[in-house]
């Protein structure tokens, strides 16, 4: 059988070590004031300005126009992440619906022009996007930041796969009891997938909170940065200091990240499945 | 969305199916509307305006052929963004799956603690890329960095933004911490997919843990590695922009970026539409190959499985 080794330990450790140490290192710096850490580099140790710099970056207006802070960062983060997540599991399973369940002319076309979203990443077409949201007057709106991303298809065919493997005699009995089209999907199909739902709404809330390019272009009104777009101006501000605000970039970081790896963590389970099961 | 882009095409019809002529229609609405205003429009826009030439003051554009292409592809800067890339793509595909697949290893092994070995490698997954680049900024700073002390003790005395070696290792290890977590999490579900009844036999088969490795598990695990690889490859090319954008604080100046990158430098901060499109459908052949090729493992991979 199986030995399990001393060894085997001591690697999986300095694993551990090299995933959390610079997370944890960026927590700790964010607990020190800037100047410390100026003249001695990020800190080993739990310093006594964490509740100062986080109500700083939390409460404090900043930007150029002084109407942005941490919350209402924190804020479009959040109507970002769901926007994302339950706009496109909406529409996905509509969409994976019909392509599943109903027969009619130019289904496979339908199929085919949704497929090819697949082939073509957001930054590879990122320009001809900009100019054409920009034109639809979206800029600087939660729409235009929201929408353009649902365009690729990837829930579609997650609950595409799903439907095919629900077993035919769930449609038949349905149809024998006079079921029609909305009350099989609302009665019958949405409950059935409800891990499923899950499962995929954790991946696209994460994707959602993380994106950074698209933000970047579409918000230029500071009222609608999220964290992850905040990041970009503490960059900005960083080349110009003196003495640059080690500790709150660092607590950004720490904010920005915070909301997604506690929900992946907790739904751990979930996440995976959705993660390896839709990938197949 | 790059870790989700398989699709398995076996068995796509339902033997009971609505008739209902309208109800499809209207269910697809949402989803074809918005696939043809932010997919199809943009693709095409990119595709037409990479043969003409823009004004940059705005009066026009003039068709000149595959000027933009010639162009690009003979410049010594896309050159060298080029052979970056590839060097970068390798080195963090190559690294984060080596990494990861060690971690994965271990860790179905061990029976103490092997829930929280996983959470403590997969959380990860949930860190933006650019603020993995804002933290990777700080590890290496020049000035209160920890890992610029550390290489300074080997007498590498390191230069983010500066040096053009530098600026790519520093986002390079970034990039490959970022990709762990996912190789990790496929790799560790691989491993447990292999039944306990081919791992006794091969226990029993071969005594030494190295060869059996080798002989038996990688080869079940193929299938997941080749699938991994295009993953991997694609989250190098376009997942990265983030990383590199934070680590360098905006201002390219003579240091490495990767050919999505160059895209939007062009585009964005040079003006000129016809060469960043172009670079765009260069790239968009080049995914569409490594798609073609991610198709053709899967229909592999369904059956060996």
């Amino acid at each position: 059988m199986k030995r399990i080794k001393f060894s085997d330990h001591v690697i999986l450790l300095a694993g551990v070590f090299f995933m959390v140490a610079p997370v944890a290192l960026a927590f700790l710096t964010s607990t020190h004031d800037a100047v410390t850490i100026y003249k001695s580099g990020m800190q080993f140790t739990f310093g006594d300005q964490f509740l100062q710099n986080y109500e700083t970056v939390l409460t404090r207006a900043g930007g150029f126009t002084k109407e942005v802070d941490g919350l209402v960062m924190l804020k479009n983060s959040l109507i970002l992440g769901l926007g994302f997540a339950i706009g496109k599991i909406i529409i996905s399973m509509l969409a994976a619906y019909a392509i599943v369940y109903f027969r009619f002319p130019f289904a496979s076309l339908c199929f085919w022009v949704i497929f090819c979203t697949l082939l073509l990443p957001l930054e590879v077409r990122i320009l001809p996007s900009y100019e054409i949201v920009q034109g639809l007057g979206m800029v600087n709106t939660y729409s235009g930041l929201i929408v353009p991303l649902i365009a690729s298809a990837t829930g579609t065919f997650f609950f595409r796969q799903f439907f095919l493997s629900v077993p035919d005699e769930l449609l038949e009995a349905a149809r024998i009891d006079g079921a029609g089209p909305w009350k099989f999907f609302i009665d019958i199909l949405v409950p059935l997938s409800k891990t499923m739902i899950a499962a995929i709404f954790i991946i696209m809330f994460v994707y959602g909170w993380n994106q950074y390019l698209w933000p970047t272009l579409i918000t230029t009104e500071e009222s609608l940065f999220t964290l992850v777009r905040g990041i970009k101006q503490i960059m900005q501000v960083w080349i110009g200091a003196q003495i640059p605000d080690f500790n709150e970039a660092m607590a950004l970081a720490i904010l920005a990240m915070l909301p997604p790896v506690v929900i992946v963590v907790i739904f751990q389970s979930w996440f995976i499945k959705g993660l390896v099961e839709s990938d197949k | 969305m790059v870790h989700a882009r398989l699709v398995r095409f076996g068995g796509a019809m339902k033997k009971v199916q609505f008739n209902t002529r309208s109800v499809p229609y209207l269910l697809l609405l949402p989803q074809l509307s918005i696939v043809a205003i932010f997919f199809l429009w943009p693709a095409a826009e990119a595709v037409r305006s990479s043969f003409y030439l823009e004004d940059p003051f705005g009066f026009g554009a003039t068709f000149v052929g595959f000027d933009n292409f010639i162009d690009t592809v003979t410049s010594s800067d896309y050159a060298r963004v080029a052979r970056f890339t590839t060097v970068f793509t390798l080195l963090v595909t190559f690294l984060s799956l080596g990494i990861a697949l060690l971690l994965a290893v271990k860790a179905d092994k061990v029976l103490r603690g092997a829930s929280s070995y996983k959470t403590l490698l997969m959380w990860v997954y949930a860190v933006a890329p650019p603020v993995a680049g804002l933290i990777g900024v700080m590890m290496f700073d020049q000035h209160v960095g920890p890992m610029v002390d550390f290489f300074a003790l080997f007498g590498w005395e390191m230069q983010i933004g500066v040096n053009y070696f530098d600026t790519g290792f520093a986002m390079t290890a970034t990039a490959i911490w970022k990709q762990i977590p996912v190789n990790f999490i496929f790799f560790l579900s691989g491993l447990q997919g292999i039944s306990k009844s081919v791992q006794e036999a091969a226990s029993i088969d071969c005594r030494s843990g190295f060869r059996r490795f080798w002989t038996v598990t990688f080869p079940l695990l193929a299938p997941t590695g080749f699938f991994l690889l295009i993953i991997n490859i694609t989250y190098a090319m376009f997942d990265t922009f983030g990383i590199i954008d934070v680590v360098l604080k905006g201002e390219p100046g003579n240091n490495p970026v990767t050919l999505v990158y160059k895209v939007f430098l062009d585009g964005f901060r040079g003006n000129d539409l016809g060469g960043s499109s172009a670079q765009s459908v260069i790239l968009m052949i080049l995914v569409f190959v490594l798609t073609v090729i991610q198709f053709r493992l899967i229909e592999r991979r369904v059956h060996y499985t």
